[in-house]
């Protein structure tokens, strides 16, 4: 069979649009199924209060404020050393074989099972340097999940920038550093804020890492320090949907929701912050 | 008694990895004039260009140098040079025109606050000086805080020669600075170079033998790597001594 370059390309555009909206319907499906089901649970009293009665009634508040605390720790330690790591990897690395070795570390890293980090940040941070179960433990842990994440867009973002303007600023007397610091990352900005708020938006949602090393059952109350355990949303979720009886479906969707709804919010945020760069990026 | 030499090469040879590109290279090149390196593609033109500032050490094989390369009888390559104070000595032009991603006015200060200077009179003075001097100050005066990329080709490649101009550079090195230009552009990059030659000494790489014909005070011809003929513009260009030289100016090749 013979096809005209222009009904193979209709036949290809066709395949990827129809595999774009395989993607999407059931994202689709989910997150309308979540709001049906979750939208009547939103109140204030849900957002703002302490959960009762074996958290059948009240709010989720703690859990919300766990999340919070736990993606801003999370923040704390994994972008500067990841933003670290990604101008060393991009800008003053050699190619030996101890770089290579770093390299190939950071890859497999990012594939690792989220509950292998769990019991890394339990035997490391929980138990050998007797942080206990804390937002500090359960923050380094998801510190650690989120820095290859950080460390390879940051890479990426800083490779990406034209190499004329290191040039540039050396013929003009600049060290390398001043081009780093003054052309280079400045450039680099939207790619490695997309590459950090997607790193800490998947530590926002995971449960395994602080299963372990921080999460409680059941607390209801703010902590008080770092050292303090604390609710957070993924955990809470999975309790309120396999470990209480009688559970309300009302409080279990609203609890999804509001956690979708955070993580989503973050994924725009990245969104907004790329196009706003990207319009007035000249190169 | 001869004028002291502002660029002096002694024996210069200079490889990448093991591809010897320039091959024992003798050249003093005197101070304030135009001095035009021409030849062929491939001839080491930039490579040459390159050297009389460093920017040879980004290039990314090894590079092997031997002779001596001295810019006011200092070695340039000398183990306690000063390499940033060097390259603002000797500023460099490209072929294709690199603004940096910022306004017009940051892309002209930039080389002086890198080096500290926050004074804000002082800045904007240099950004006017600079910008006459590389007749651009009249098109770009009232968009100062545009982006240095909005420019036209012909407009970014001065506004690239204003940015080396404003570091008061004793020396300033042209790539092929015209390229890319259309030929009112380029008659204004050049006449810019005319204005200046009293005070500085330029080394420039044409995109033609007219255009060096046009440009030159003293020009020499490479040739795969080899010296072949130095001298004044009207001997280099009427009477070369040498065969290979006439051949070229007169378009026998090239
Ligand atoms: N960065 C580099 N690495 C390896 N070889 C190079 C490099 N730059 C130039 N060369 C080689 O050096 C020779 C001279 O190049 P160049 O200096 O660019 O000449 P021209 O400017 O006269 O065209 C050429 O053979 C070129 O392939
Ligand atoms: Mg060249």
């Amino acid at each position: 069979m013979h096809l005209t370059p222009r009904a193979t390309q209709r036949i290809v555009f066709g395949a990827l649009t129809a595999a774009m909206v395989l993607v999407i319907i059931p994202l689709i499906f989910v997150i309308g199924y979540i709001v049906v089901q979750g939208a009547g649970a939103i109140s204030w009293e849900f957002l703002s209060g302490m959960p009762r009665n074996g958290m059948r009634e009240g709010g989720i508040l703690p859990a919300i404020v766990g999340t919070l605390f736990l993606t801003l720790g999370t923040a704390i330690f994994s972008v500067p050393i990841g933003i670290g790591g990604g101008i060393y990897l991009a800008e003053y690395a050699a190619d030996t074989p101890l770089t290579r070795a770093i390299r190939l570390s950071i890859i497999n890293l990012a594939g690792v099972p989220s509950v292998v980090y769990g019991l890394f940040g339990l035997g490391l941070f929980v138990l050998f340097l007797q942080f206990g179960t804390s937002i500090l433990a359960g923050s380094l842990t998801l510190g650690i999940l989120t820095l290859p994440v950080i460390i390879s867009t940051s890479e990426e973002a800083i490779r990406s920038v034209p190499q004329s303007f290191r040039v540039v600023n050396a013929a003009v007397g600049g060290t390398k550093w001043q081009g780093i610091r003054r052309i280079v990352l400045p450039q680099a900005l939207p790619g490695i804020i997309t590459g950090v708020i997607l790193g800490l938006e998947r530590a926002a949602g995971e449960t395994a890492p602080i299963l372990f090393t921080v999460a409680a059952f059941f607390l209801p109350r703010l902590p008080h320090s770092i050292f303090d355990q604390t609710m957070a949303l993924p955990y809470h979720l999975f309790v309120i949907s396999t470990q209480v009886p009688s559970m309300p479906v009302q409080i279990q969707y609203g609890t999804a929701l509001v956690l979708i709804v955070f993580v989503l919010s973050m994924n725009l945020t990245a969104t907004l912050i790329r196009r706003h760069y990207r319009r007035r990026r000249q190169w | 008694m001869e004028t002291p030499a502002k660029i002096e090469l002694q024996h210069v040879h200079f490889a990448y990895e093991d591809h010897e590109v320039l091959h024992d290279i003798n050249l003093r090149i005197p101070p304030n004039q135009i001095f035009v390196l021409f030849g062929p593609a491939g001839s080491g033109k930039s490579t040459l260009l390159r050297l009389l500032n460093r920017l040879t050490d980004f290039s990314p094989e090894e590079t092997h140098l031997q002779g001596k390369v001295l810019l006011d009888g200092q070695d340039i390559f000398a183990p306690d040079v000063d390499v940033t104070r060097l390259r603002q000595r000797a500023g460099m032009v490209f072929a294709k025109p690199v603004p940096l991603p910022l306004s017009i006015r940051d892309n002209i200060t930039y080389g002086l606050t890198l080096g500290g200077r926050r004074d804000r009179s002082t800045l904007d003075e240099t950004v006017e000086r600079s910008l006459h001097a590389a007749a651009l100050w009249d098109e770009v005066k009232d968009r100062l805080d545009d982006p240095g990329m909005a420019l036209s080709g012909g407009q970014q490649q001065r506004l690239c020669l204003a940015r080396t101009l404003a570091l008061q550079p004793e020396v300033v090195l042209l790539d092929e600075p015209t390229s890319g230009l259309d030929p009112i552009s380029t008659l204004q990059v050049e006449e810019a170079l005319f204005q200046l030659r009293e005070s500085v000494t330029f080394i420039v790489v044409p995109h033609s033998v007219q255009q060096a014909a046009r440009v030159a005070d003293r020009a020499a011809f490479l040739l795969m790597g080899e010296l072949v003929e130095e001298g004044p513009a009207d001997v280099l260009f009427t009477r070369p001594k040498d065969k290979r030289t006439e051949d070229y100016v007169t378009g026998r090749f090239g």
